[in-house]
């Protein structure tokens, strides 16, 4: 459904994109996560039509972004890193103007625009101004905006940044019923969990570069469990990291070892016994998964170090 | 091009929608003006002569001139707001005619100006100012003015696409005045030293300032500057060589976006 294949875009001397590729199969929710000035908003810019690549290819819905632009907003709907809705209008009043700029034509913009608040749950608030909404509710808003034309290919460009965790509930659920109904969606995000909880599929980009793919699983078993030791005092620290072997790391203010555990049980009867035989107290002891956060600090760490 | 139209005429409704929204605003937009008249009529009026005739009657003109450049604040202002929201983005992500963003946004200022002139007017005949001319002259003058105002469109609107952040636009209404008392618009350009009276002469606003008294039949500059002489031809002239350079321009910034 999203098809990149090798797409650059330079801003002056500075790489924006450098040579991307990507494939999301339709009816997918496919995950991007970088950090700031990788590159996530220039590639959905530019896949919405918004920007111009320099070089390479891109098609969304089977259609050439560059050369075919005016199909393929006919397609796809944005949701952009602001709650781009008019401040003043009432939430109705948007939405009517975005389905009459859709070209529905009076009358059926008038219904799209009920059907849309009523499955958002702003029926209520239609009718007030939108400096008036909540983060939550302008950002459903929004939403709605974006799906004036029901578009087969979604584009979410940090959705909840900046939302409470409640405002972010609300985003999440209604991606996950437009995922349920086949529309096929590219998230960005700097929020990990946000990919863990809606991506099937996520890829890491750093410098214009994907540099890790996979589900979000996949992903974590590239760096592997950790088992980890919490200290009662600080003065065990060295002890307790001498017993987890070499590739220990302590992290002193949260009195933590951690090293990695290829072996779960194996590496828990180790540390257990050999803490008992050294007479240290401790805290807690576990082995535990990786977040996604650990993997993308360590892909991106890599990258620094290789480059 | 039925789309051009149609989608033109919503962005506009959009704005005018934002009047009924906030009424007090938009009433405190139509009341400005009439608030620098008043001030400049009986506060400051009083120590001001001009040749030939009442104060206020010369002030009236250039009052109405010096609005239609107010306007430019408001087209710069909403622009660059509509940009830095994401709004124009949406915009240029929906299938709607692109044109439909400029001219949609166009014909709302222009309309709003026209209205504040309205407004104006009104109020220049409550302090006793009078189209002394014949029937026929006033909508000229009228028409002279809007034509300001229309080439100042697409001046706000390159502005607006290129700002950066919202301080410019703090700095456009700070900008307009100078602009506005360097001049015709509310004293003689003969009154100031020799070089500052010279750039005031060739102020585009005093082209129009000037052609609209003439046409209102309104005391005017003693005659012998360029801008009294040639009035008219310099209030068509101006605001055409304005809108020659700034419409292709506010085109190519509009376009330029997807760089």
């Amino acid at each position: 459904m999203i098809s990149v294949q090798d797409l650059g875009k330079r801003y002056g001397a500075t790489p924006a994109l450098d040579g991307l590729h990507l494939e999301v199969p339709e009816g997918t929710v496919h995950g991007l996560l970088g950090p700031n000035g990788a590159g996530k908003t220039t590639l959905v810019r530019i896949l919405t039509t918004l920007l111009r690549p320099d070089t390479g290819q891109a098609r969304v819905a089977g259609l050439d972004v560059r050369t075919e632009a005016a199909r393929v907003r006919r397609r796809i709907g944005l949701v952009g890193q602001h709650a781009a809705v008019d401040e003043i209008l009432t939430g109705r009043q948007n939405l009517e103007m975005f389905g009459r700029l859709s070209h529905l034509g009076a009358r059926a913009a008038t219904g799209r625009a009920a059907d849309l608040l009523e499955r958002f749950g702003l029926t209520e608030a239609a009718a007030r101004p939108v400096n008036g909404y909540s983060g939550g509710m302008r950002r459903r808003l929004d939403l709605a905006a974006g799906l004036i034309l029901s578009p087969p290919v979604l584009f979410l460009d940090e959705p909840t940044t900046g939302l409470d965790p409640r405002g972010r509930a609300e985003v999440w659920s209604a991606v996950r019923e437009l995922a349920g109904q086949g529309t096929t969606v590219l998230l960005t995000t700097q929020y990990l969990e946000e990919a863990d909880q809606l991506a099937g599929q996520v890829s890491i980009i750093d410098a214009g570069k994907v540099v890790a793919a996979g589900t979000p699983a996949e992903l974590k078993a590239v760096v592997g469990d950790r088992i980890e030791v919490v200290a009662r005092h600080a003065g065990d620290l060295p002890a307790v990291a001498a017993l987890l072997g070499p590739q220990a790391r302590v992290e002193a203010d949260e009195l933590r070892v951690s090293a990695p555990a290829a072996d779960r049980v194996g590496a828990l009867t180790h540390a257990v016994q050999a803490l008992a035989e050294a007479g240290i107290d401790i805290a807690d002891l576990g082995v535990r998964r990786p977040t996604l956060d650990e993997v993308f600090l360590r892909l991106t760490e890599k990258m620094e170090v290789s480059r | 091009m039925r789309w051009a139209l149609a989608d033109g005429w919503t962005i506009t409704r959009r704005d005018l929608a934002h009047w009924g929204a906030r009424p007090g605003q938009f009433a405190v937009t139509l009341l400005f003006p009439v608030l620098i008249t008043l001030m400049f009529g009986y506060l400051f009026g009083g120590g001001l002569n001009v040749p030939g005739g009442d104060y206020r009657s010369y002030l009236m003109p250039g009052m109405f001139t010096m609005t239609m450049l107010f306007g430019l604040e408001t087209t710069f202002a909403a622009v660059a707001a509509d940009a830095r929201r994401g709004i124009t983005d949406r915009f240029r992500s929906l299938p709607m005619a692109s044109s439909a963003v400029v001219s949609g946004r166009a014909a709302a200022d222009l309309l709003a100006s026209a209205l504040t002139l309205a407004v104006l007017m009104a109020c220049g005949l409550a302090v006793g100012w009078r189209p002394e001319a014949g029937p026929g002259a006033a909508p000229a003058a009228v028409g002279l003015l809007l034509w300001l105002r229309f080439s100042l469109l697409w001046l706000g609107i390159y502005l607006g696409l290129r700002a950066t952040g919202p301080e410019a636009v703090a700095t456009v209404q700070i900008l307009v005045w100078p602009v506005a008392f360097l001049s015709g618009v509310l004293v003689s350009p003969a009154t100031m030293p020799g070089w500052l009276g010279a750039l005031a002469e060739w102020n585009p606003l005093s082209a129009t300032a000037a052609a609209a008294r003439e046409l209102f039949g309104n005391p005017g500059w003693e005659s012998g500057s360029v801008a009294a002489e040639y009035g008219p031809a310099l209030a068509v002239a101006w605001p055409a060589l304005l809108t020659a350079v700034f419409f292709p321009l506010s085109v190519r910034a509009f376009r330029r976006l997807n760089r």
